[in-house]
């Protein structure tokens, strides 16, 4: 079960080596697919990278793709689970406009509710951050949206096997 | 004085290229020099042992070494420069990955702390090749050099053998290190599987035992595995017919008494036909290209599909598999004949004999033993089929020549046809003759060629003069693109668009190269002139005058079934 239809996670584990991410792209460019969210960082192993790849695509393609990553020299594992196999998180960082009056408290109360750090505040507008599945923080945005969103921008999906 | 390098001993970036090279087996280079590679072809000069061949443009260098690593399973190696040597590459490297051939090409980059710069001459190779090559480096420093060398060639011939690329930065060949030369490798993300799954080869051997109508399809990677024994072995325990397809010729003697013709578009009538009567088909070592299957849903109706091959990513792709077996074939097939009984398919032949009797009346009497009309191509291929006795390497084109070469030599030798299948690259032949020849100085070499094809390479014959290669080669000219023509003909109302050539004077063309050549346009001339060939020693060119709008069949339409193939 994905949170949407057609979305895939795909959890790569590669070498760390330099061109790898030139090379997964290529061939996630090369089977048409958008890429949804693209995370990548050092792991436990500091050989080992990990990539974390929201993709739009049929399934049946998105299994071939996976054969063909470990065409990738350097790609050790590729998985391709389903949602309620893993902890799956991202990180939103929203900046909103806090000029109008009672906007401030307004937004602290929706924050709270959300579990959102202020992690910056001036007279004009303050910057918060929220962490947590996708819908939740497509829910925070829209909270927030009528206060006037300065500027939104979100990590995209990490995940870790349960 | 040849030099050597031991371990610790301090040398140049470029002497290590020249050691490493050396350590790996390689002797032979095929190469053009420039100023990014200047260091390396500097260190040469102190390796004879390592015969640089000049060609005359980087695309033949790729081309020729994938021919010599075709006939001698060791990588072929390329040297050029930085830009636009290493651009000209990129058709080769496409050519070599899609035909899994074994190829290492080194070109020099621009000084380090140039690249990025825009420098004269860079161009980021490894991006232009990544998603042409099986794997490419960028080096930077001395100290790298030999490890990757090593990982290359251990890249470019294990597995699902490819191209690997190696960029070198000039200062890296130009800086001194110490020289070592690792014995390990260490890739944890690559490990081809060799052995197939014991339970998945049972199950196979099960239902091949349990087939009335099996039926094989042997690939590239029969030759590729040196699995031929194992793949007549298989044949003959249980009498099941064997077809190749393009790559697969010459992995089974055509005289065998299992084979039954060539896979796809223009394949044999029979084995396209039965692809849809058998009860089993086992897929040896080849991938279901699109040339083979036509339309995928009209593919294999009845058949359970056995699909062994290295590259997982093959299995299921596009023909999906009751038995996916990942595995060295070779190994597969070791682990399968003994589970293999006897058996006999005498009434499942018959089927075979059928169709084949069909194309013989419809197609091939008519266009290998011609009384009046034109030379035809299918009987030049004949001619020379017979004088060789099936015993020479034939190095084919792209196009109808290629074709002709592929159905009407009878292969008798394991490795014998090379031709450039899955990118299909006009110009491949000669090269690659050459380089094929280099390979195996000891056999018969020859190229056939298109008039088209062969002007796309054709700068080649000055490398081929240069080096006194022992090479034949056949132009076969029918004044046109004839694949093209043909396929305006069938499938654009006969409409001609640029498809005609006006062609050079060939024969002053070769003897301008230094290359004796002659014409013939009469039939009784097409045999003396293929001996006398053969008895000149040193390269020697035959332009066939062929006729002008002939088409080869049987062809399967695109679009259409295997079995929707056409005699007419
Ligand atoms: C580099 C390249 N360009 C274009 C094509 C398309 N193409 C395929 S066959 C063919 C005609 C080949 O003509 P010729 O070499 O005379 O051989 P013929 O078919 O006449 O035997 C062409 C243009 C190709 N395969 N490769
Ligand atoms: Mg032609």
């Amino acid at each position: 079960m994905n949170i949407k239809n057609n979305l895939s996670t795909l959890i790569v584990s590669v070498q760390n080596r330099p061109g790898v991410l030139f090379r997964i792209a290529g061939l996630i460019r090369r089977r048409r697919f958008n890429i949804e969210s693209l995370t990548v960082s050092h792991t436990e192993n500091p050989q080992l990278s990990r990539f974390t790849i929201l993709v739009r695509g049929d399934k049946e393609t998105v299994e071939k793709m996976s054969k063909q990553l470990y065409r990738i020299v350097e790609v050790l594992k590729v998985s391709d689970p389903k949602d309620v196999e893993i902890v799956a998180k991202e990180l939103a960082l929203i900046k909103v406009s806090i000029k109008k009056d009672g906007s401030r408290v307004e937004i602290t109360n929706i924050a709270n509710h959300f579990r959102a750090r202020v992690v910056n505040v001036n007279p004009e507008y303050m910057i918060l951050e929220v962490t947590g599945n996708e819908e939740k923080i497509d829910a925070f945005y829209e909270n927030t949206r009528k206060f006037g969103i300065i500027e939104f921008v979100r990590t995209g999906r990490t995940a870790l096997f349960k | 004085m040849k030099k050597r390098l031991k371990e610790g001993q301090k040398a140049t970036g470029a002497e290590i290229v020249c050691e490493a090279l050396l350590r790996e087996g390689t002797d032979i280079i095929f190469g053009y020099p420039g100023g990014a590679i200047m260091p390396v072809y500097d260190a040469l000069l102190k390796y004879p042992q390592l015969h640089h061949i000049l060609v005359r443009h980087e695309q033949g260098a790729a081309h020729a070494a994938e021919g010599f690593a075709r006939v001698t399973g060791k990588p072929g190696v390329c040297l050029v420069t930085s830009g636009p040597g290493a651009t000209n590459l990129v058709t080769g490297l496409a050519d070599a990955m899609m035909d899994s051939v074994p190829i290492v090409c080194i070109s020099g980059q621009v000084i380090s702390s140039l690249i990025g710069n825009d420098a004269f001459q860079e161009t980021d190779v490894v991006g232009v090749t990544a998603m042409v090559t099986k794997h490419n480096y960028l080096v930077i420093k001395p100290e790298e050099i030999a490890e990757t060398i090593k990982e290359a060639f251990h890249l470019a011939r294990t597995g699902r053998p490819g191209p690997v690329m190696i960029d070198i930065a000039k200062d890296a060949q130009q800086g001194i290190t110490s020289f070592s030369y690792s014995k390990e490798i260490t890739l944890p993300g690559y490990r081809p599987t060799i052995t197939g799954n014991p339970k998945q080869v049972k199950r196979a051997a099960e239902i091949i035992n349990k087939s009335l109508k099996p039926f094989i399809l042997a690939g590239h990677g029969i030759l590729i595995s040196h699995a031929e024994k194992e793949l007549a072995a298989l044949a003959e325990k249980s009498h099941i017919p064997v077809a190749t397809t393009l790559h697969g010729i010459s992995s089974i003697p055509r005289d065998h008494r299992c084979y039954v013709g060539m896979l796809g578009m223009h394949g044999n009538l029979s084995p396209n036909k039965c692809t849809n009567e058998a009860d089993v088909i086992i897929a040896l070592g080849m991938r279901f290209d699109d040339r083979v299957t036509g339309k995928i849903s009209g593919y294999a109706r009845r058949a359970k599909v056995i699909h062994i091959d290295i590259d997982p990513a093959e299995l299921n792709k596009n023909v999906p598999a009751e038995v996916p077996i990942v595995g060295d074939v070779k190994h597969v097939l070791q682990q399968l004949n003994p589970l293999i009984s006897k058996a006999d398919h005498k009434d499942w032949f018959v089927r075979f004999k059928e169709y084949d009797k069909l194309e013989f009346e419809k197609v091939i009497k008519n266009e290998v033993y011609p009384k009046t009309g034109q030379i035809k191509m299918g009987e030049v291929i004949r001619r020379l089929s017979e004088e060789t006795k099936g015993q020479a390497i034939v190095v084919a084109d792209v196009g109808q020549n290629q074709m002709f070469a592929a159905r009407y030599y009878d292969f008798k030798v394991a490795d014998s046809f090379i031709t450039s299948g899955g990118l299909g690259t006009m110009g491949f032949a000669l090269p690659a003759g050459a380089g094929a020849k280099i390979g195996r100085p000891n056999q018969e070499v020859w190229v056939i060629t298109g008039d088209g094809g062969f002007q796309m390479k054709i700068q080649e014959m000055a490398t081929i003069f240069q080096e006194n290669i022992n090479l034949k080669i056949a132009i076969l000219n029918n004044n046109y693109l004839g694949m093209v023509r043909q396929w305006q003909h069938l499938f654009f109302d006969k409409k001609y668009s640029e498809v005609f050539l006006r062609n050079p004077n060939f024969i002053k063309l070769s003897e301008g190269f230094g290359i004796p050549a002659e014409k013939v346009d009469k039939r009784n001339n097409i045999l003396p002139a293929i001996k006398r060939a053969r008895k000149h020693k040193g390269p020697y060119l035959i332009e066939f005058v062929v006729e002008t709008e002939a088409n080869v069949f049987p062809m399967m339409p695109a679009g259409a079934a295997v079995d929707e193939i056409r005699l007419e």
